[in-house]
């Protein structure tokens, strides 16, 4: 299993041709209180980039854009009722998505723990 | 991820009370030209704190005014549409700047703050995203005999929650009891002068404290040293505001907004819409008489997705109007919004539906507040 991360503050955490997805725990922190999630629709086929989910908090909306293209398996029912577990573990309870990868190769233009830590260090 | 930012074209000053918000952990936002703390532990917590305990807010952005000399309560009727020299020393009242087409330039506290039957004296605190435009109004409109001053060398504390007389009783003693929801006072405090209204803008019990500059973080630290006292930030200060159906200015009310649509008659007093004379008079009371075509109103949204500023109403097909404020409603517990509807649809109980992210949203129109005001209004 492999973690990466994307200048716009999502992670993708991969296993053979199956990602699962979700905001960063500074993206949550950034946000504040989490009051809403909108889900992808599961079977919905995506590119890298497009807008899947809409993070409300109490004072703003926020597009995730998905990491890779793919189409989504399975979302976080969970976070219907618990939209808070964004806040409380962004990068574990509180993931939004999966996804099949259609084309890994999308993956070598994403950061790693170190590089996204870095990248933060810098903003 | 992506945030929709409004860029402020300049860079954002300070104000008095910077280096405490950083110090006590605020996520720091340029507002109305201001580096102004959003949050410090989070929204909710502190909105919650706020309707429970007391919240202590700086609104040092704002602009706070000093209009006197003889003719003052006069000259301010020529552009406010409130009874002001009926206010008597002592007094607060909620009013409108109005352009000459009746639309609302700003909404503001006015405060008779006349001593011992000197010189007529009026404090304005203003919106300070408009400020400047205010004092450039006021130079331009007010006779030459009468002055006005920019207190910028004062900060402005909101104190305000259930619990907020019972801390300011214990760091300025004295005051909190000799006053009513909307009045005014003086206070010493640390050798200085300290001005207290019994006002806000949560719909609970409050304060504010205009403080001179270089006094106002000791003050903010005494205040929050009490135990039912922590800062809130603007985040909690919007959702407090909204849940208790007060107007924000550049979002709910502008200068192409009249005080009838917006649902603010109360601020027109009954000498003024009697003896007229204020900008837009015609049209204002014309509209008075024969009734609005639109109506600002609430709106209880219907499950989770909170709906925001510039979303379209509809009746059926038919776009009827939009919303001006929106978002999750912590003590409400579920999203709620305001906006303008045309007056057909403006009747509590009736159904809308709000166009968000493509989805067609129910939202039912609701009387305001969403949460009872709880002033305090002493028993005369």
């Amino acid at each position: 299993m492999t973690i990466y991360f994307t200048e716009d503050h999502e992670w993708i955490s991969v296993e053979g041709s199956t990602g699962i997805v979700g905001i960063t725990d500074h993206a949550q922190e950034q946000l504040g209180d989490i009051t809403f999630v909108e889900l992808p629709e599961v079977g919905s086929d995506y590119g890298k980039g497009d807008s899947v989910s809409v993070v409300d908090s109490v004072k703003a909306a926020s597009d995730v854009y998905t990491p890779v293209s793919g189409t989504v398996t399975e979302v976080n029912t969970d976070l219907e009722e618990q939209p808070e577990l964004v806040n409380n573990d962004a990068e574990g309870e509180g993931w939004l998505f999966k996804v099949t990868l259609s084309d890994k190769s999308e993956l070598e233009g994403l950061m790693d723990e170190d590089a996204y830590k870095t990248f933060l260090e810098s903003l | 991820m992506s945030e929709d930012h409004i860029e402020e074209p300049i860079a954002p000053e300070a104000l008095p009370l910077d280096a405490w918000h950083r110090a006590r952990g605020a996520r720091m936002v340029p507002f109305a030209g201001y580096l102004m703390p959003i949050q410090y532990e989070g929204i909710i917590a502190e909105h919650e704190w706020t309707r429970t305990n007391a919240g202590l807010f700086d609104v040092s952005h704002m602009g706070q005014l000093i209009v006197s000399g003889e003719g003052a309560a006069e000259a301010l009727e020529t552009l406010l549409p409130g009874d002001i020299s009926a206010l008597k020393p002592g007094r607060v009242r909620y009013s409108l700047l109005l352009n000459e087409d009746g639309g609302i330039l700003d909404d503001l506290m006015v405060t008779n703050v006349t001593q011992n039957d000197g010189e007529p004296t009026y404090y304005l605190v203003v919106n300070g995203a408009t400020k400047w435009d205010d004092i450039g109004h006021l130079r331009e409109f007010l006779p030459d005999e009468i002055s006005l001053n920019h207190l910028d060398d004062r900060a402005l504390l909101a104190l305000q929650g259930p619990r907020a007389a019972e801390a300011l009783e214990r760091v300025i003693p004295g005051i909190a009891d000799t006053l009513s929801f909307m009045q005014a006072g003086n206070a010493k405090w640390n050798g200085v002068d300290v001005g207290v209204g019994r006002s806000g803008y949560t719909g609970e019990d409050g304060f504010e404290l205009s403080v001179p500059a270089e006094q106002a973080e000791a003050l903010a630290e005494e205040l929050c040293a009490q135990d039912m006292v922590k800062p809130v930030g603007l985040g909690a200060r919007d959702s407090l505001r909204l849940e208790a159906g007060l107007p924000l200015y550049g979002h709910d009310l502008d200068e192409n907004t009249d005080p009838v649509t917006a649902d603010l008659s109360f601020a027109l007093s009954k000498k003024r819409r009697e003896s007229g004379g204020f900008p837009g008079a015609d049209k204002i009371l014309s509209l008075l008489a024969h009734g609005p075509s639109a109506k600002r109103v609430g709106l209880m949204i219907e499950g989770r997705m909170a709906v925001r500023e510039g979303a379209a109403i509809h009746a059926g097909e038919a776009r009827i109007g939009t919303v001006t404020s929106g978002g999750f409603a912590p003590s409400v517990g579920q999203p709620i919004a305001m906006g303008y509807v045309e007056a057909g649809h403006a009747l509590p109980g009736t159904k809308l539906t709000v166009e968000m992210r493509g989805k067609a949203i129910t939202a039912t129109v609701t009387d305001m507040p969403f949460v009872p005001h709880r002033y305090f209004r002493k028993k005369s």
